[in-house]
């Protein structure tokens, strides 16, 4: 009798874990493996908590933040660490540093993932400009409205109003505190101009300019790579940005129209992609093993500028970050090697940048606002704000800061802030977002050899299926 | 009798009360996540922006969308493809290696059984980043194809589904191996050897004796592999991303770029429906299949 319970137990024991095991297979879906996976979090995060408040210890204050592979050399490290030294509070908070080491697309993802659960929500987050509108929206940042008034800098005109734009939602509330800013252009290199017989100080006036020195390049230096771009999925942002926006915008049309409609199919779209496309199928880009990885940034900035492998390449106007002498990747001689130039719209009459930057904001769930506050104003304070925008490459978004003798003095500090003025900043709406990544895609299938109509209309339908019918139009 | 009903029903309560702890698992682990899964499907979930405040059920919406998006006829393309080129080198190669071991003396087997085995004991990712180095522009493969003159191939960017394949294959056959093992250890060696004695050769015992004999197991096999086939993420998304483009994008790599990278949750879901759908009419064909084989 005792026997045949106990078969009867195990056997249904067994069938449950034989079913649960086979639903891995069929229908387990990657958004309850992420909850799972930040249950648990959350769980041992609880815990902590409580365990600290029961023995009347100090509070800890979390920020959430992106390490790019760095690791604790990174500018941003050193800046958290050095504000937190200089904080009147830290006898009373403890800091906890919570990078998300991860590609671009997953940091957002992840920070997402993070801000809508109250036991895994830090009390500070990096915010990206383009992923606020949308974070706001979802109601995972705090309105800092209250805050601000009473924040002496942020009213007596120390920071830029411009700049505070991208911080402000459509509601007119601010939801971050903007750090940084930035320009993007395109870097070439002087010796490599030489040798192809180029000029050394070069403006190119056209996108053909561009295409005609990668020609140039390519005949008389063939074992470099004559231009890259990013131009893959895995990069993310910044393959919108450095890349297609910064190609789009050039031709006089943007992400939308004048009355907020999303542009889905033009032939600005398609002139942009064909630029893209001449780049891969005439041989000018990397191979798609080295640009379409998620890595791919590091290996353009970090590898093949320094090694000079790499005549031009189109990216932000800060990753000469990477190598002044604490950098990723220091390299002595660049002030001497390495030129700025603009980035010319499509038949010339001009040039364009996008801009963007980061923000500080506190996430709505935050147990600790007002602490989480007083920090984010300790890291605005200069020289220590000043000295991390420096060791960033960024441009400060504090008029104070600016006036710094050493600030000033950076190489290319001059050239990149000119760009600012007419800077085109991404659309302030929240499916950016998400258009973003189609638009990641698009150029990523014309880069490994679609036509530009075919991931054009991919691109349409995409958008289509994400904004609405209503929202989109076709030029 | 009637002292037999009341134990009869005490009986009853008596299993069942033993039951719940299992079903309570069940519950909980399975079934209500599938339910909510299936809800989900049907719903606007997001990670961020609006939707993520306000939830609402949009009906067939997601499954409208899903159903006239060109990705998903090529999602679903990729995973055929990938799943055909698994599952056809997972079983021929895992009953060739069963079968050459069979008569092999057991030492031989203790050593080369666990070589075999340890590509499937290998947790995914690193038989991603193994293959990553293989499959490399300066990676081993290059190199031996440059040995005899060949010109280097950058195998994960010009022939990623390829590449991907092979991956999974290597991953995946000690599991058929093991099960052709145990099945081939079960033929009677008596019609073997009545076989031979008949004049039959190697082969054709191979393929009138020994393959009729294990088809059922050849079945389930196929079957088990369809499943952890389809479900597979990890290795792909390490290797290639589902890229180039959208050349290895099967479901779920589809359902991760829709679902967290383009945060819309609800969509998401509403591919993982899909991919369930997919497991299920595999599994429906090769139990029909098993079914007319019993029949015959």
């Amino acid at each position: 009798m005792k026997k045949r319970l106990l078969s009867i137990t195990l056997t249904a024991t067994m069938a449950a874990g034989l079913v649960a095991c086979g639903s891995n297979s069929g229908s387990g879906t990657a958004a309850t493996a992420a909850q799972e996976d930040s249950t648990t979090a959350a769980a041992k995060e609880s815990q902590a908590e409580s365990k600290e408040e029961a023995s009347g210890e100090k509070k800890t204050l979390t920020i959430t933040f992106k390490d790019d592979g760095q690791g604790e050399n990174h500018p941003w490290y050193v800046w958290l660490r050095e504000s937190y030294e200089a904080w009147d509070m830290k006898d009373q908070v403890e800091l906890e540093l919570a990078p998300i080491t991860g590609s671009e697309s997953d940091y957002y993802t992840k920070v997402a993932l993070q801000l809508a659960d109250a036991n895994t929500c830090p009390d500070i987050v990096f915010e990206d400009t383009f992923q606020l509108p949308s974070d706001v929206s979802a109601g995972y940042l705090t309105n800092l409205d209250a805050y601000v008034a009473d924040y002496e800098a942020w009213n007596n005109g120390t920071y830029y109003e411009s700049l505070k734009a991208g911080s402000t939602a459509a509601d007119g509330s601010v939801y971050g505190i903007p750090f940084c800013t930035d320009t993007r252009g395109i870097w070439y290199n002087k010796e490599i101009f030489k040798q192809a017989g180029l000029p050394e100080e070069w403006q190119p006036e056209t996108w053909q300019d561009i295409l005609d020195a990668c020609a140039a390049i390519k005949e008389k230096v063939p074992e470099v790579i004559p231009f890259w771009c990013n131009s893959g999925v895995a990069t993310g942002e910044a393959t919108s940005m450095q890349t297609y926006e910064m190609l789009l915008y050039g031709t006089g049309e943007q992400l939308l129209d004048a009355d907020g409609k999303w542009i889905v199919k033009s032939q600005a779209i398609i002139d942009t992609l064909q630029f893209i496309s001449d780049i891969y199928t005439n041989g000018y880009g990397p191979s798609l093993s080295l640009v379409l990885n998620g890595q791919a940034t590091n290996t353009a900035r970090r590898e093949y500028l320094p090694q000079q492998k790499l005549a031009i390449h189109m990216d932000g106007a800060w990753i000469s970050a990477n190598w002044i002498d604490t950098g990723a990747a220091p390299w002595p001689e660049y002030q001497e090697i390495m030129g700025f130039a603009a980035m010319p719209t499509q038949n010339g009459g001009g040039t364009v940048t996008m801009s963007g930057g980061w923000t500080l904001s506190i996430p709505e769930h935050s147990a600790m606002k007002d602490e989480a506050f007083s920090f984010i104003q300790q890291m605005m304070e200069p020289p220590a704000y000043t000295k991390s925008v420096i060791a960033q490459g960024n441009i400060v978004t504090r008029s104070d800061a600016a006036e710094d003798e050493e600030y000033l003095s950076q190489p290319y500090k001059a050239e990149g802030t000119a760009l600012l003025d007419g800077a085109y900043f991404r659309p302030q709406n929240e499916q950016y977002s998400v258009v973003t990544t189609n638009i990641q895609t698009m150029v990523e299938a014309v880069a490994s050899g679609s036509t530009p109509e075919d991931a054009m209309n991919q691109y349409a339908m995409d958008v289509t299926r994400i904004v609405g019918e209503d929202n989109i139009v076709e030029k | 009798m009637t002292k037999n009903q009341g134990y009869g029903f005490r009986e009853e309560m008596r299993k069942s009360l033993l039951l719940i702890p299992a079903v309570l698992v069940l519950l909980f682990f399975f079934i209500i996540p599938i339910v909510l899964t299936i809800y989900y499907s049907f719903t606007n979930l997001a990670l961020s922006g609006s939707n993520a405040k306000n939830l609402q059920f949009i009906g067939l919406e997601n499954y409208k969308r899903m159903l006239t998006d060109p990705s998903t006829v090529i999602s679903i393309e990729n995973t055929l493809i990938f799943l055909a080129g698994s599952l056809a080198g997972q079983t021929i190669l895992g009953f060739l290696i069963a079968y050459l071991m069979k008569q092999k003396a057991k030492g031989f087997r203790s050593v080369a059984g666990p070589c075999f085995l340890a590509g499937w004991v290998m947790p995914e990712i690193v038989v991603a980043l193994c293959f990553m180095a293989f499959f490399k522009e300066n990676g081993t493969l290059n190199v031996l194809t440059g040995f005899f003159g060949a010109k280097q191939v950058s195998w994960l960017y010009e022939h990623p589904m390829l590449s991907v394949v092979i991956a999974n294959v290597w991953h995946g056959t000690a599991f058929s191996m093991l099960n052709f093992q145990s099945a081939l250890d079960n033929v009677s060696g008596d019609m073997e050897e009545a076989a031979r004695v008949d004049g039959a050769n190697r082969f054709q015992v191979l393929l009138r004796i020994i393959i009729p004999s294990i088809k059922d197991t050849i079945a389930t096999n196929v079957m088990l592999n369809t499943l952890s086939t389809l479900g597979v993420y990890g290795l792909i998304y390490a290797m290639t991303g589902g890229g180039p483009a959208n050349k290895t994008t099967t479901l779920p790599i589809y359902m991760y770029n829709q679902g967290l990278k383009g945060m819309q949750l609800g969509f998401g879901t509403a591919i993982g429906m899909m991919i369930l759908f997919v497991g299920t009419i595999c599994s429906l064909i090769y139990a029909r299949l098993l079914r007319t084989k019993e029949e015959g």
